[in-house]
């Protein structure tokens, strides 16, 4: 291994000081001036109906009322995976708080008044809730434009159902693997809806200018996404990608919910209905509950087929994704679960079915985890039961089974190096796997779990990234990115890894969010891929400019590129000892030669990466073939909980998470990850839920009514641990962590309850209301709950 | 109806009018230029609009503007004129935040924290930011540095008193 200066390093992140100054601006904080106006959108009450009219008159009317839009005026149809959205709704609506139109207006508060005078007549159809229903009742299809609308080519999509997508994943045969089982177990888990949450609501500015560009100031973590889906979706306009520009301030939180484009669209549109004027489109915290992405629910049919010494000959694993109204993205949540739905575990016969069912409620889309948290829930859970069944060791039954680097993935591809077993070993000891703790009253009980975790980033296989970097006159550098900084620390990192090619200081490295007229191209900051993809960009960069230095004091000294090296901002030589050039006395002004003229010029790198290996086109009926994974990493997680036996009331004691990060380049912000992620992951099993009345209306869009944890909430204790198996083709062997944080939370809870208390809870969230009832009357909860 | 109303601003006074339903945290936002308390929910629940009006912190979104009328509001601009406090040092160099949002409400809620009580237990800490709601951080390396920052203040006083 290199000798490493900077990375491996927890040097303070970059925008630190900005942040707790108050001095970082996120979109809302930007001053547009007196000609801003503000949008305010139009919702529908009904999960499905047919819009009959939409009458604007009223509204129009309204002193101080610039204009009203519907959807009418923008006719074309939007999505990242598959085009099945408008940007307002058109002859139909498809989930209570749909957009139907939007008031446009000098100030919020008339723009809010206005807009309850737009009236919409509807026509009232049957709502379509649950997936598995969905399924089945074919009479009522949400989309019967399905199969004709665009999408990218591993979807498949079926025609005259309300099943937009299903990813089929099969390997070796199923049957005979069932037949050598010992012990077969099959069961059902139910996971909910959940919302991101971020502190931060979703808010976006744009301008048409009268000169025809269209710029969005817009709370992203995807700006050249939203360019290319802005573009096209008014391209009708004649707007072609270089007219349009998407500013992305810092970001107060994303999680995926600011992934893509969800309702930054409107604001893309109505700004072109307003041209020379800029518009504001914000969310309050209710519509960001109800009208951005959802994590999507999940019903999961289980059936595992074991041997008595512990070995799975067989999975069947069924999943039904209520993904709602608009799958544009969500499809693609479902999609990556249909790759990975085994764990990481070696599996030599497997069958999953992912489907992707749409319902009458809000969309779903990309939330930490992208489906692996989801479908994590029943099947560790599931395994947990298999073991105890046999009378196994949980832990043993997962080393067991655990996938090691060269076995066949479900989709017919080698996994990648990986440090699963060191974390299982870490995660173990430092839970005191195998002690017994004593509880703090008789009528508590402690329980245990270590569940495993894997994670891919799930992108198109041609995702790409890439770097400018340019030196100034003092040798500092402006290192231009646009991987975007959403809390995780990108920025830092990939100072570092700037710092540690061309060795000058983290301090000296200027990088900032992105603007996609002067940044280069990034496909999403998404799938926990932007260390490992924007990583290897910088890294190039970094590269190409020391070749040009290097290359530039051969040409000047005479001296071969091969002995020289940077050190300390200067360019040193192996054979001249006392050679010290410094890269600030020519990085900008060119180096001066014997005769006296200067030679070289501004020094500027220039990366891109792109996963040249990948290929998302396996067999429709099998997914095998194809190479849709870049990586997997791998992790493990462990839980000691105490349980009050009476009241059900769950108190984490220690919270562990191992996760394989192939090379940590800022150590502190890796443990920053783990621990939010952690909390994040705890509060879906423990207090958040979203609830849809009958008529599919969510009914607690709030903090009051859907509970994040607070500060009090913190667990006693957590312990991030760090396993570093590098990954080869990783900037100095580093892969991503964001999203694995959050993915074991939930089954380690349900099994550490599990292992308290003998209740077995099979839905999430695990509340004390579950555990209590499942423990006292356990006739009672049967009947709620399955 | 537009009501003058008069108050300082982070020791400058100023005034302006307002109507009888205008917003604290909107007329700071939007009409004299301060931008670090945030909306994050504007109800009260999550903690981003947190400043201080006399002395003690609110939800600038639950207070109406003409109650501010001859008070004296402190924000973060008007905490860290003379340059980050120990407190946001520590928070900085520790990689304690993360996307950021959430830390100007948070910075001042443990500024009040420790005016009042110096030696905070890990307990009143977390009370005393549970009205601050944080997405990204999990909220112990807040805590910690909380911690650190009242225990290096506390050992510093200890010594001087010795």
């Amino acid at each position: 291994m290199e000798n490493l200066k900077v990375v491996g390093q927890s040097v303070p992140r970059i925008d630190g000081l900005e942040k707790v100054m108050g001095s970082a601006q996120y979109v809302d904080d930007i001053e547009f001036g007196p000609g801003l106006l503000y949008a305010c959108v139009v919702e529908s009450p009904f999960a499905h109906a047919e819009i009959l009219s939409v009458n604007t008159a009223k509204a129009a009317q309204v002193k101080g009322v610039v204009k009203v839009v519907t959807g009418r005026d923008f006719p074309d149809k939007f999505g990242l995976y598959m085009k099945d959205r408008h940007v307002f709704a058109t002859d139909r609506v498809r989930f209570v708080g749909e957009q139907v139109a939007a008031v446009i207006a000098w100030d919020q508060k008339t723009a809010l008044r206005a807009a309850r005078l737009v009236e919409v007549k509807y026509k009232e159809l049957p709502a379509v809730l649950d997936p598995v229903k969905a399924i089945d009742q074919q009479c009522c299809l949400l989309h019967p434009g399905l199969g004709d609308y665009t999408c990218v080519p591993w979807f498949f999509p079926k025609k005259k159902t309300n099943v937009a997508h299903c990813r089929k994943t099969r390997k070796g045969n199923l049957e005979k693997g069932f037949a050598e089982a010992d012990v077969i177990l099959e069961d059902t888990y139910r996971v909910p809806r959940y919302a991101h949450c971020a502190i931060e609501p979703h808010a976006i500015a744009g301008l048409y200018d009268n000169a025809g560009r269209l710029t969005l100031w817009s709370a992203s973590q995807s700006p050249f996404t939203q360019r290319n889906v802005f573009a096209e979706a008014l391209s009708s306009l004649g707007l072609t990608h270089k007219d349009v520009r998407v500013i992305t301030p810092y970001v107060g939180g994303g999680f995926g919910g600011k992934a893509g484009v969800s309702m930054e669209i409107m604001c893309a549109a109505v700004a072109t209905a307003v041209k020379g004027h800029p518009v504001k489109l914000m969310w309050n915290r209710a519509q960001e509950f109800y009208n951005t992405y959802q994590r999507q629910g999940v019903v999961a049919k289980i059936k595992m087929g074991v041997r008595k010494d512990g070995t799975i000959t067989a999975l069947e694993h069924l999943l039904f994704w209520d993904a709602g109204a608009y799958v544009e993205y969500g499809a693609n949540v479902v999609n990556a679960a249909g790759l990975s739905a085994s764990g990481p575990y070696k599996i030599d016969n497997l069958k999953i079915d992912s489907h992707c069912i749409y319902t009458n409620l809000p969309p779903g889309g990309p939330y930490r985890g992208f489906g692996y948290s989801e479908f994590g829930f029943g099947l560790e859970s599931h395994i947990d039961r298999v073991a105890r069944k046999l009378k196994m060791d949980p832990l043993e039954f997962r080393r067991k089974n655990a996938i090691s680097a060269g076995d066949i993935l479900p989709y017919g591809a080698p996994m990648n190096d990986n440090g699963l077993r060191e974390c299982m070993d870490k995660a173990a000891k430092a839970i005191r796997w195998g002690h017994e703790e004593k509880p703090s009253a008789p009528n508590k009980a402690i329980g245990k779990s270590i569940v495993l975790l894997w994670k891919a980033p799930a992108m198109p296989p041609n995702a790409s990234s890439s770097a400018f970097l340019k030196f100034n006159e003092d040798g500092s550098l402006n290192l231009l990115v646009s991987g975007m900084e959403i809390g995780q620390g990108l920025l830092t990192v990939m100072a570092q890894i700037a710092s540690e090619v061309l060795s000058v200081p983290v301090a000296k490295i200027r990088v900032e969010t992105p603007d996609t007229d002067r940044n280069p191209y990034e496909w999403q900051t998404v799938g926990s891929h932007v260390t490992w993809s924007c990583g290897n960009a910088v890294k190039r960069a970094a590269l190409d400019a020391r070749r040009q230095i290097f290359e530039l004091v051969q040409r000047v000294h005479s001296i071969d590129a091969s002995e020289l090296y940077l050190e300390n901002e200067c360019v040193k030589c192996h054979t001249k000892p006392d050679m010290a050039i410094a890269l600030r006395s020519f990085v900008i002004d060119g180096m001066q030669a014997k005769d006296h003229t200067f030679k070289g010029g501004p020094i500027m790198g220039r990366g891109v990466f792109l996963p040249e290996f990948a290929s998302a086109i396996g067999d429709p009926e099998t997914g095998q073939g194809g190479k849709p994974n870049v990586h997997y990493t791998t992790g493990a997680g462990g839980v000691i909980v105490e349980v009050d036996k009476e009241t059900g009331k769950v108190k984490i004691l220690k919270a562990v998470l191992a996760v394989d990060a192939g090379k940590a380049i800022n150590p502190d912000l890796c443990r920053g990850q783990i621990t939010g992620g952690l909390l994040q992951g705890l509060a879906t099993v423990l207090y958040e839920d979203m609830r849809f009345s009958d008529k599919g209306k969510l009914l607690n869009p709030s903090f009051s009514d859907y509970k994040i944890p607070t500060a009090l909430d913190e667990p006693a204790e957590v312990v991030p641990i760090l396993v570093e198996v590098a990954q080869p083709d990783g900037p100095y062997g580093a892969r991503g962590v964001g999203e694995h944080t959050m993915i074991p939370a939930a089954s380690m809870v349900a099994n550490a309850v599990f292992n308290a208390t003998g209740a077995r809870i099979k839905s999430m969230p695990v509340t004390a209301e579950k555990i209590a009832l499942a423990i006292n009357q356990p006739e009672v909860f049967a009947k709620l709950f399955y | 109806m537009k009501t003058e109303i008069t108050f300082r601003l982070n020791g400058i006074e100023r005034s302006l009018f307002v109507e009888p339903n205008d917003v604290l945290i909107d007329v700071l936002r939007t009409r004299l230029g301060i931008k670090s308390p945030k909306i994050g929910c504007d109800q009260g629940d999550c903690g981003t609009c947190t400043v201080f009006f006399n002395g003690k912190t609110v939800r600038s979104c639950l207070v109406l503007a003409i109650e501010a009328d001859g008070g004296e509001i402190v924000t973060l601009e008007g905490l860290s004129e003379n340059g980050p406090t120990p407190l946001q040092r520590a928070f900085a160099d520790r990689n304690a935040f993360q996307c950021g949002f959430c830390a100007p409400g948070i910075i001042l809620s443990a500024t009040e924290l420790l005016q009042k009580n110096p030696e905070p237990d890990r307990h009143e800490i977390q009370e005393a930011i549970a009205g601050n709601l944080c997405r990204c951080t999990g909220y112990t390396p807040v805590i910690d540095v909380i911690a650190e920052v009242a225990a290096k203040k506390t050992a510093g006083k200890n010594r001087k008193s010795r």
